[in-house]
């Protein structure tokens, strides 16, 4: 089973609810988290794996053999990001825009075009003491675009990598994902595949107005989805009735506390800091498999 | 010489465009014998990359100068590796393609040496 953790806004508590639900499913079935915010992955902090394995990541550029180049035009044509302009006889390429697609390289008559790996980022992986498979991806500073490292970070498995033989498909029955804040492509990308959506809210506003815009993206891939209500206490009754109005099931309540706040700040997750959460995670791993095989 | 302007409307008086990858569309004119046309600029709604894509419409159209107000890095080197001469016009809202034509064949344009702006989007992916 595959549960992303997902907000719409950011800071609302993604991480704190991934840890330790983590921490609570690894009592009783083999656990892999992944974090999947590539851009500014947290979940290390708090459950500190042994990192024993890497690999660089990034998106194939298109490299023209000019010795065999014709320049004929239909690489550029081809292009849907327009990386590639054939101006008489030069090919151009504008690696920032390339989404590596490959487009270029399998139409061109000539085979003229070959790949190469640009590098946009790493993986990390390792096991914790609790004996969660963590991974996560870490994006170079000033790339633009985390979705490469996000596909790979997803299926990055044993077959290449034997020493990594906790990460394999098979070898987990749970995997979290850990998502990036927003409801862009990262967003999509991290929900793509998955079996549940945990949606972290909280309710305000703003809570109100960014988790819409997660629950109309879960839709549209047809993943099922429930709502964590963190800070519950503040603000005001809205995504109460958004939920209500559109049956998102309400999983959870963590009420706005100081010694929450506390213990985050100094790295303890939320079960340590509050074990009777224990009972509430474990009940939420059970509403999930029950809604996921029903 | 055979003169793309990015323009705004679908005439030789129609507003001059300041964006030169997102402009509406280029008027194309001949600056010795004032024969014009207009091209519906292909890049108007491209995700990205609409420099490189507008700069290659320009090559195709046989343009051996163009006008506008702003030329991203990559339209740059584009148009530049086409042997297309960049010039500059002022972002006027009264300056219409006409107005561009005769301050060009007064010699009133200037040249940029290189991108007049960053990219946009960090790269657009």
């Amino acid at each position: 089973m595959r549960i992303v953790v997902a907000s719409g806004k950011g800071g609302t508590g993604k991480t704190t609810i991934a840890t330790s639900l983590a921490l609570v499913a690894a009592e009783q079935e083999a656990v892999r988290l992944l974090d999947c915010d590539v851009e500014a992955s947290n979940a290390a902090l708090f459950l500190h794996p042994e990192f024993n394995q890497r690999k660089e990541v990034g998106i194939l550029l298109p490299v023209v053999d000019e010795m065999l180049c014709t320049h004929c035009g239909r690489c550029a044509e081809v292009c849907q990001f327009h990386a590639i302009a054939v101006i008489g006889k030069k090919t151009l390429i504008f690696p920032e825009l390339c989404h590596g697609c490959g487009s270029c390289r399998l139409n061109c008559p000539e085979k003229a075009i070959h790949e190469q790996l640009d590098g946009m980022g790493v993986l990390e992986s390792g096991l914790t003491s609790s004996g969660i498979a963590f991974a996560q991806g870490v994006m170079n500073v000033g790339e633009p675009m985390a979705v490469p490292i996000i596909r790979e970070l997803k299926k990055w498995q044993s077959d290449a990598n034997p020493a990594a033989a906790h990460l394999q498909l098979e070898q987990f029955q749970l995997e979290i994902r850990d998502a990036p804040p927003g409801a862009s492509c990262p967003v999509v990308e991290t929900l793509h595949g998955a079996d549940f959506a945990i949606l972290v809210t909280e309710p305000t506003p703003f809570g109100l107005h960014d988790l819409k815009q997660v629950v109309k993206i879960c839709r549209e891939l047809g993943i099922p989805a429930g709502v964590i209500l963190n800070r519950d206490g503040i603000g005001d009754d809205a995504v109460e009735k958004y939920c209500a109005e559109n049956e998102l099931p309400i999983l959870m309540r963590i009420p706005m506390e100081r010694r929450f706040a506390e213990a985050i700040a100094s790295g303890k997750t939320l079960v340590e800091a509050a074990p009777e959460f224990r009972a509430s995670f474990r009940a939420l791993l059970e509403t999930i498999a029950t809604r996921v095989t029903a | 010489m055979k003169l793309a302007i990015s323009i705004s409307g679908n005439r030789l008086d129609a507003p001059f465009d300041p964006r030169f990858g997102r402009a509406v569309a280029f008027c194309l004119v001949d600056s010795e014998t004032g024969e014009w046309t207009v091209h519906a600029n292909p890049a108007l709604s491209a995700t990205g990359g609409a420099g490189v894509q507008a700069a290659q419409f320009i090559a195709k159209l046989g343009a051996q100068a163009v006008v506008s107000g702003a030329y991203g890095p990559n339209a740059f080197e584009t148009l530049s590796s086409a042997g297309i001469e960049l010039y500059l016009a002022p972002a006027s809202e009264s300056l219409t393609a006409a107005d561009v034509l005769a301050l060009f064949k007064a010699g009133k344009l200037s040249k940029p040496e290189a991108a007049t702006r960053p990219g946009q989007h960090g790269g657009g992916r």
